[in-house]
C-alpha cells in the first residue's frame, strides 16, 4: 500500500490475506486516476450531465434561524450515494472488472449501484438482509428493474451488517472479476479515503455556495452519520476552516437504552469490517444489535475518519432520536415543501435545536437524500 | 522445543493432521468431549475457534457453529477455560486458536490469557501480514506463536513478511473464498516452494479438506500437514461422531515413501 490508510489510530486494512491484493489493486487504480485528466473529465461529465450536479443550496424560508440545506436529495438516484458509485464504477472499469457487488440496508446504495451497473454495463449483485428485502420491496423492484440481482442474506440479524459480511465473503472468492462497491466511507483501506474523495464534492460546492449566498462561511455544518459518507463529504473541505462540524447519530429510542445506532457516542474502539473504529459491542467484542427508524443509520460501526475527528475534537457528535427525526421530517415537509430522507431528518433535527439557541448563526445542513423511500413508513408512524 | 516443532519432528515425514472445532459448540460440556474425541481419533494438532458474531472469513458451517455457541451463552472466558482444561488433560497436543481481530482487541489481555491457558498458537483471520506486527510482537512476549495465512495470490514481499513474523506453522489456503464451501481446493505447489524458499514456518493446508484424496493432494505439494474444519464441524453438528472421519483423514497423512524408506533401511541393515 502507498497510503497509510490511517486516521490517527483508526482505519487500517483488517481483511483476510486473500483480499489484500484486491485492495492494493484498488488503491493503485484510485491513485492512478487522481492525476488522469481523462478520468476526471469523464467523472465530472457524469456528475453534471447524468447525475445533475451541482446540487442547489436552499435557504429555508419558514424554519427558525438561518438554515441552509445542501440538496443532495435532488441528485439522480435521490441521495448523495450517486456521487461515489459513479467514481467507483469508473475505477472498476479501469481495473477491467466485469461484475459489481454491493451491500445495502434500506436499498439506497443498492439502487445507486444498480444505476451505475446499468449505465456502465456491469453484472450487478446486491446483498441485502432478508428482513430488509421484505421491508423495502419497492427498492428491491427498482434494483431489479435496472438489471441487478438482489440476494437476500439470511445469516446473523439479516440486516446491513450481515449484508456487508456476505458481500465480503463473495469478494474473497470473486475479486479477480469483481469489484466490491462498498457504500460508505467505512471498511478497509482504501475505501474510507476513496469514498471521502468521491463525496468531497458535496462540501466543495456547499462551501462556494455559502460564500456566494452569505458572503461568508457558515458557522456550523451539520450532517447525519451512519457509516458517515455524506458527513465526511460535507466536512472535508471545511476541515481547515474555523467552522463547527457536527455529526448527528441515530439515538433511536434513546441513548440510555440499547436501541440506537450511536456508535461514536456509546461505542468503544474495536475492529469490524476491515477497520479499527468505534463499534457498538459487548465486553467480549461481539457486535451489538442496533436500532434506528432510518435504515441508513442502523449500523454498529462508523467510518474510521469520524472516529479520529471525534477523538481529536475537530468534530463533535450528537444524537437525534427517532421521535426528534420524525418531527423534523414532518416540519420540513409542512414549512418548506421538502420531503427528506429519515437519515437527513436527524441532521435537521439537531440544526433546529441549534437554531433555537443561536438564531443568528448560519447553519449548513446536509440534506443527504429524499424521503420517497420513507413515506410509507412515515404514514404509519405519523398516524 | 515448541509443541508444534515437537509434533512435526515426531511425525518424521508423515503429514500432521489438524482438526478444527468451534469452542462452545453446541455447549461447553459437549465441546470438551468433542476435543477429546478428535484427539483420540488421531488428530495431531487441535485448532479451536473462539466464536465471533461476524465471521467474514467463514462459510455457512462455521458461521452456524459460532452462532450455536453464542446462542448457548458461551463467553470468551469460557473458551479459555475449555483450553485450560484440555491442556491439563493433554500436555502434548499443540492447541491453536483461530479467531477474529475484534475478539482479540476487546479483551485487554487476550493474548496473554490465551498463552496462560495453554494455547500454543494464535491465528487472527482478519489480520493480514500488513497489519500483523503489533499482534505478533505481543504474542512473542506472551509466549504464544503467531500463525499467518498465505494464499496462492500472496505476493513475494508478503511471503517474506509472513516468514519473518510467524512461527508455529503457515496456514495455506488452497483457493480463494471462505471456509467450507464445497469448491475443491487447488493445492498449489508453487506456494509451498515459495514459503520454503523464504524460510517460513511449516506450511499446512486448510480450506476444502474433507476427503482422504484432498489430504493426499495437499501433502503431495510438500506441505507438512492439513487442517480440516467444516467437514468435522458439519458432522458433529448433525449429532454424529467425528471419530471415523478424523481416523480416515489421518490415515491419508502417512507418507509411504518415508515409511518404506525407513522399513527398507531396517531390513537392509547388515548383520
Amino acid at each position: 500500500m502507498h497510503l497509510t490508510g490511517r486516521f490517527g489510530r483508526f482505519g487500517g486494512c483488517y481483511v483476510p490475506e486473500i483480499l489484500v491484493p484486491a485492495l492494493e489493486q484498488l488503491e493503485a487504480a484510485f491513485l492512478d486516476a487522481q492525476d488522469d485528466t481523462a478520468f476526471a473529465t469523464e467523472l465530472n461529465d457524469l456528475l453534471a450531465n447524468y447525475a445533475g450536479r451541482p446540487t442547489p443550496l436552499t435557504k429555508c424560508r419558514n424554519l427558525t434561524g438561518n438554515i441552509y440545506l445542501k440538496r443532495e436529495d435532488l441528485l439522480h438516484g435521490g441521495a448523495h450515494k450517486t456521487n461515489q458509485v459513479l467514481g467507483q464504477g469508473l475505477l472498476a472499469k479501469r481495473m477491467g472488472k466485469a461484475r459489481l457487488i454491493a451491500e445495502t440496508g434500506a436499498g439506497q446504495h443498492g439502487v445507486a449501484t444498480a444505476i451505475v451497473g446499468a449505465l456502465l454495463g456491469f453484472e450487478t449483485v446486491i446483498y441485502m438482509g432478508a428482513e430488509d428485502v421484505e421491508r423495502q420491496k419497492l427498492n428491491v423492484f427498482r434494483m431489479e428493474l435496472m438489471g441487478a440481482r438482489v440476494v437476500p442474506v439470511t445469516s446473523g440479524g439479516q440486516t446491513l451488517k450481515d449484508a456487508i459480511n456476505e458481500a465480503l465473503r463473495d469478494w474473497a472468492a470473486s475479486f479477480e472479476t469483481t469489484h466490491y462497491l462498498l457504500g460508505t466511507a467505512a471498511g478497509p483501506h482504501p475505501f474510507p479515503i476513496m469514498v471521502r474523495e468521491f463525496q468531497r464534492i458535496i462540501g466543495r460546492e456547499a462551501r462556494a455556495q455559502t460564500q456566494e449566498q452569505l458572503g461568508k462561511l457558515p458557522d456550523a455544518v451539520v450532517a447525519c452519520v451512519g457509516g458517515g459518507s455524506n458527513a465526511i463529504g460535507l466536512f472535508a473541505d471545511f476541515i481547515d476552516d474555523p467552522v463547527r462540524l457536527i455529526g448527528v447519530e441515530a439515538a433511536g429510542k434513546g441513548l440510555d437504552g440499547e436501541e440506537h445506532g450511536a456508535t461514536l457516542l456509546r461505542g468503544t474502539p474495536g475492529i469490524l469490517h476491515g477497520a479499527e473504529t468505534y463499534i457498538l459491542q459487548d465486553s467480549d467484542g461481539q457486535i451489538a444489535d442496533t436500532w434506528s427508524v432510518s435504515a441508513g443509520l442502523d449500523y454498529p460501526a462508523v467510518g474510521p475518519e469520524h472516529s479520529h475527528l471525534r477523538d481529536s475534537g475537530r468534530a463533535t457528535y450528537v444524537g437525534a432520536t427517532d421521535a426528534e427525526a420524525l418531527a423534523a421530517f414532518k416540519l420540513l415537509a409542512e414549512k418548506e415543501g421538502i420531503i427528506c430522507a429519515f437519515e437527513s431528518a436527524h441532521a435537521l433535527a439537531h440544526a433546529l435545536e441549534l437554531a433555537e439557541v443561536e438564531p443568528d448563526s448560519a447553519i449548513l445542513v446536509g440534506l443527504s437524500g429524499r424521503g420517497d423511500k420513507d413515506v410509507a413508513q412515515a404514514q404509519v408512524l405519523l398516524a | 522445543m515448541s509443541r508444534y516443532a515437537a509434533t512435526f519432528e515426531r511425525l518424521n515425514g508423515d503429514g500432521a493432521f489438524g482438526a478444527f472445532l468451534m469452542l462452545g459448540d453446541p455447549d461447553l460440556e459437549i465441546s470438551a468431549r468433542l476435543l477429546d474425541e478428535v484427539i483420540a481419533a488421531g488428530a495431531d494438532m487441535i485448532e479451536v475457534g473462539i466464536p465471533f458474531s461476524d465471521p467474514v472469513a467463514d462459510g455457512p458451517v462455521i458461521q452456524a457453529a459460532a452462532q450455536r455457541a453464542l446462542a448457548a451463552g458461551v463467553r470468551v472466558g469460557d473458551c479459555l477455560d475449555l483450553i485450560r482444561a484440555l491442556r491439563r488433560r493433554n500436555n502434548d497436543v499443540p492447541i491453536g486458536i483461530l479467531t477474529y481481530a475484534n475478539i482479540v482487541a476487546a479483551r485487554p489481555d487476550f493474548i496473554r490469557d490465551s498463552a496462560e491457558a495453554g494455547a500454543d498458537s494464535l491465528l487472527i483471520a482478519d489480520v493480514p501480514a500488513l497489519e500483523a506486527e503489533p499482534f505478533t510482537r505481543e504474542m512473542e512476549q506472551a509466549g504464544i506463536e503467531p500463525v499467518l495465512i498465505a494464499a496462492p495470490n500472496t505476493p513475494e514481499a508478503t511471503i517474506q513478511r509472513i516468514a519473518s513474523l510467524s512461527k508455529a506453522y503457515t496456514y495455506c489456503v488452497s483457493r480463494a473464498g471462505i471456509t467450507g464451501t464445497h469448491a475443491a481446493g487447488k493445492f498449489d505447489k508453487g506456494l509451498i516452494d515459495r514459503l520454503e524458499a523464504a524460510g517460513a514456518p511449516p506450511p499446512v493446508f486448510g480450506f476444502g479438506i474433507s476427503k482422504p484424496d484432498h489430504v493426499k493432494a495437499a501433502l503431495a505439494t510438500g506441505a507438512k500437514g492439513v487442517i480440516s474444519g467444516s467437514a468435522i464441524v458439519d458432522r458433529v453438528s448433525r449429532g454424529r461422531s467425528a471419530k471415523e472421519l478424523v481416523g480416515l483423514l489421518k490415515s491419508a497423512t502417512f507418507n509411504d515413501k518415508v515409511r518404506n524408506d525407513s522399513r527398507a533401511q531396517r531390513l537392509n541393515r547388515p548383520y
